[in-house]
């Protein structure tokens, strides 16, 4: 065990874990921030996806002792209210079915879009293939991503 | 208009007996449960009236929902509530939905299997909305002091034309909530529908993109401890001995033991069957440090005796099934279902087959296989239990709470009312989670360590342990005489089922059909799957056609018609199951919308159409190459489910199905060898991905005023049949393995 100061959506948090525990499980179990969602665990699913200075990460693979001062962005912090552009334009186009997946496909658009604010289809279909929706919601993601890109 | 009797309703309206001294104040759990923005903080009444059980309206008009089914990605949780607020004539912007506990005696048929939910509920659901808004005009009369005859309901409030004057819901909701429920009540006609037919945003949306606590795996509650499962790593083995020693060294690590999901003498159901009935658990106080300690344990295995499973089903039938012993092979699953076809039994016949073969010119046959498939829920199998001498208490996935919770009551010995079951929003059913033997689980691991528990399954424990689809296998045969299909023969089955619907299309166009079954025993335990067995008979059936029909050469859908309108005019035998007509009509709309009888150059095009469900599909495929590889470019389809709820949500469950069945078609299938699934996590079981989906789907409906049917299961099979036939088209390749990437031969 050992203590960690996380600066996490804005916010400084403490935790008392095992160095080895993947952020996924200490952002669910212990800071109960379980809108990041565990799917596979090996970093196939893209469920898991938070940013790590703004850069989408997996989790799942990312041990809280490599975090250190980064500043970690989860689901529940990329907007106060639910309005992120991205946000509104998954609810714009109903994107979810189950909606299991959406917290992971969101925060991995949202880094994408900020490297590549005027995707094409293409461009999205690759960057958004590390995230599976078994639910098949893919088509409405694209529309969202192309959506938020307009408004961002 | 239509009178409808409030009959068989009836007992479904009881109203608490809580509200006899008068309007109460009900507890809000949603309030807790999610984030509101301002404006709805402030909009929250100060009191709630039940006026039944389904709604609850407060003094300032806001009106609560309960959402009775399982809500799986299907949309049931926004458009079941549609159906009440279309009769209660309500605002739905007004309208807050909460998902409804288990409770047999408010609600009714509350599960989420055979895309049953809206059909069922259909006519019980406008009537809670009925009656609901006739108590609340009833009061209204009364305050008003007029006849209730000369009042309406619209948007939350009741008008009395001739006086202009109005009263909102919210105002006499108390009093409405007093009222005797109504022995009768007037539904509307379908052209007066001003909420069923619109699009309405699925009602969790915002929750889901926050990140909200919503599913299973996300409730927690204070005190409890987490648990993991250790099952055998193959089918036809089960525990020996195990040392727990290293695990219980780890720091969060509280209890490691060994349990059987049954006890002693319990009769099984067939939705808590587990492929494994001797587990370890392992507990402790985190989700990882669960699943670290369980890497830890040294378990040793030895290969399972025979098992007679006695199974329970729906509505009382029982099932004996057998699991023999042994380690099986995927290579020898296929030459057995080679050997069985052989030993198959007919189901059917209409005419005399076996003499139009004889005369035949040409027999054209072919054999179509499909493999095991997991179901691979994006939300791993999970519950919390908490499960002591006097009570159990569950909240988690569930598709079929109503079924398990006599097999909980039953496993702890408790009465009926002592377990309760809270359904949370599911991560993904597609038919696995209609298998509560999870719940067993984590009710078992409860009681043992004496507290509550949630139970997490890991991605590598869920895939092993599946209640899999089937692995399939059907010969179609044509004979054909002077250019005619005269006759069709159908040899299906399946390990352990057949997927055979002998009465289903093309049986009724054919005078000589015949139709038979046969299947393999296996210790590999399986379950429904989207679209059960439809899921692989649509593929087969529909290839089978579309290369008869070249045979004899004809246009694939002018030859689907054809057939189609012979069983429509003078259907053969008198069981057939399906609708020629409404078949048709699907297969004409789907040839209209993608401009079938105008080609596309470089555009290669495959159509299916199949009924399951009680609905029909019919899709086009297009398919393009590029760089040498073939590409969906787009699929159309065209769908008759009766009267559609939410259109936009309909259209998105049929997207997400072509992208369903195009992922399994191409891509997915578990293998065994020596019991053990070669398969066991994302990066070997192949999913599709964005960059495979199909680029675009076009969705129409059929305009019906038929009762609404099943939507979340029918988009899925054609599609696969389709997407074979465009491949041929594309590639000059006929596939009869799936997954159709996969060898051929
Ligand atoms: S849970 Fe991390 S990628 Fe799947
Ligand atoms: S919406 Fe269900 S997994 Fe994506």
């Amino acid at each position: 065990m050992a203590q960690y100061t996380l600066h996490i959506n804005g916010a400084t948090r403490t935790v008392d874990v095992d160095p080895a525990t993947p952020m996924l499980w200490v952002l669910r179990d212990h800071l109960n921030l379980v809108g990041t969602k565990f799917g596979c665990g090996i970093a196939q699913c893209g469920a898991c996806t938070i940013h790590i200075n703004g850069v989408a990460v997996r989790s799942c693979q990312l041990p809280i002792s490599a975090v250190g001062s980064s500043k970690v962005l989860t689901i529940e912090g990329l907007s106060e209210h639910g309005d992120h552009p991205v946000q509104l334009a998954w609810i714009k186009q109903d994107v979810p079915q189950c909606g299991y997946c959406q917290s992971g496909q969101i925060m991995t658009a949202t880094a994408f879009l900020q490297q590549n604010p005027n995707p094409t289809d293409q461009e999205i279909e690759s960057a958004m293939a590390g995230n599976i929706c078994r639910c098949g919601t893919y088509l409405r993601i694209k529309k969202a991503v192309k959506d938020a890109a307009e408004n961002l | 208009m239509s009178k409808q009797k409030v009959d068989q309703g009836r007992r479904f309206f009881i109203k608490s007996s809580l509200l006899a001294g008068g309007g109460m104040m009900l507890a809000f759990p949603w309030l807790e449960s999610c984030n509101f923005s301002p404006e709805q903080v402030k909009a929250m009444p100060k009191e709630w009236f039940e006026i039944n059980g389904y709604l609850k309206i407060g003094e300032n008009g806001l009106i609560t929902i309960m959402s009775p089914n399982p809500e799986i990605g299907q949309n049931v949780k926004t458009s079941m509530p549609m159906l009440i607020a279309e009769e209660l004539n309500c605002d739905w912007s007004d309208v807050i939905v909460e998902q409804a506990p288990l409770n047999s005696n408010k609600f009714f048929h509350q599960m989420a299997g055979g895309s049953t939910s809206i059909s069922a509920a259909w006519t019980p659901l406008r009537k809670a909305g009925a009656t609901a808004c006739q108590m609340l005009i009833t009061a209204a009369a009364a305050a008003l002091e007029v006849p209730a005859e000369e009042l309406n309901a619209e948007l939350g409030f009741v008008h009395h034309q001739a006086s202009g004057r109005k009263l909102g819901f919210g105002e006499v909701a108390s009093a409405a909530a007093l009222l005797e429920v109504p022995e009768e009540v007037t539904l509307k006609p379908i052209n007066e529908f001003k909420i069923i037919g619109t699009s309405r945003k699925n009602v969790d949306s915002k929750k889901i993109v926050t990140g909200a606590s919503l599913f299973g795996i996300d409730y927690k509650e204070e005190g409890m401890l987490y648990a993991g499962v250790i099952h055998p790593p193959a089918f036809g083995l089960k525990i020996k001995s195990f040392d727990a020693s290293r695990a219980l060294a780890l720091p969060g690590i509280e209890a490691v033991f060994q349990f059987e999901n049954y006890r002693e003498g319990q009769a099984k159901g067939a939705f808590d069957i587990s492929a494994h009935q001797t587990q370890i658990a392992v507990v402790g106080r985190s989700t990882w440090e669960v699943f670290q300690a369980k890497k830890l344990v040294e378990v040793t295995y030895e290969e399972a005796e025979e098992v007679i499973n006695k199974m329970s089903f729906f509505g009382g039938r029982t099932l004996e099934t057998r699991w023999p012993a042994g380690l099986e092979n995927t290579a020898d699953h296929k030459k057995a279902m080679n050997q069985a076809e052989a030993k198959a039994k007919v189901v059917r016949q209409d005419g005399n087959p076996d003499a139009q073969f004889n005369a035949a010119d040409q027999v054209l046959e072919r054999t179509y296989y499909a493999p095991y498939l997991a179901h691979n829920t994006l939300e791993p199998l999970n519950f919390f239990a908490e499960v002591t001498d006097e009570s159990a208490r569950f909240v988690g996935p569930i598709q079929l709470p109503e079924i398990l919770e006599p097999a909980l009551a039953d496993r702890f010995g408790l009465p009926l009312d002592k377990v309760e079951i809270m359904m949370t929003r599911i991560g993904g059913g597609f038919g696995r989670k209609l298998y509560g033997h999870f719940m067993l689980e984590a009710g078992v691991i409860s009681k043992t360590v004496g507290k509550p528990v949630k139970l997490v399954y890991t991605r590598e424990d869920d895939m092993t342990a599946g209640a899999y689809r089937p692995s399939y296998q059907v010969t179609y045969r044509a004979a054909i005489k002077s250019n005619k299909a005269t006759a069709i023969h159908v040899i299906a089955g399946g390990i352990p089922e057949s997927p055979l619907a002998a009465d289903r299309f093309p049986a009724g166009a054919f005078d000589h059909y015949k139709a038979e079954s046969w299947t393999i025993d296996s210790n590999i335990t399986t379950g429904a799957f989207r679209a059960p067995r439809s899921n692989f008979m649509a593929s087969a059936e529909q290839s089978f056609l579309d290369e008869l029909a070249e045979q004899i050469g004809k246009d694939p859908i002018a030859y689907r018609l054809e057939l189609l309108e012979r069983a429509a005019s003078s259907p053969v035998g008198a069981r057939n199951d399906y609708d020629a007509e409404r078949y048709a009509g699907v297969l004409k709309l789907v040839k209209e919308k993608s401009g079938w009888d105008t080609p596309k150059p470089g555009v290669h095009r495959g159509v299916a159409a199949y009924f399951c469900h009680r609905s029909y599909v019919a899709n086009v495929v297009d398919v393009v190459m590029e760089n040498g590889r073939p590409v969906v470019d787009k699929v159309y389809a065209a769908i008759d489910c009766g009267v559609v709820i939410n259109p936009d949500a309909a259209a998105n469950l049929a997207e997400g199905g072509s992208v369903d069945g195009i992922g399994h078609a191409l891509y997915s299938q578990l293998t065994f060898s020596q019991g053990k699934p070669d398969q066991d996590n994302f990066d070997a079981y192949r999913l599709i991905r964005h960059n495979e989906a199909p680029r675009d789907v076009e969705v129409h409906f059929v305009p019906s005023d038929i009762d609404p049917t099943g939507m979340g299961e029918p988009p899925f099979p054609p599609v696969m049949g389709a997407l074979a036939n465009a491949l041929y088209k594309a590639e000059g390749r006929r596939l009869y393995k799936q997954p159709f990437t996969g060898p051929q031969v």
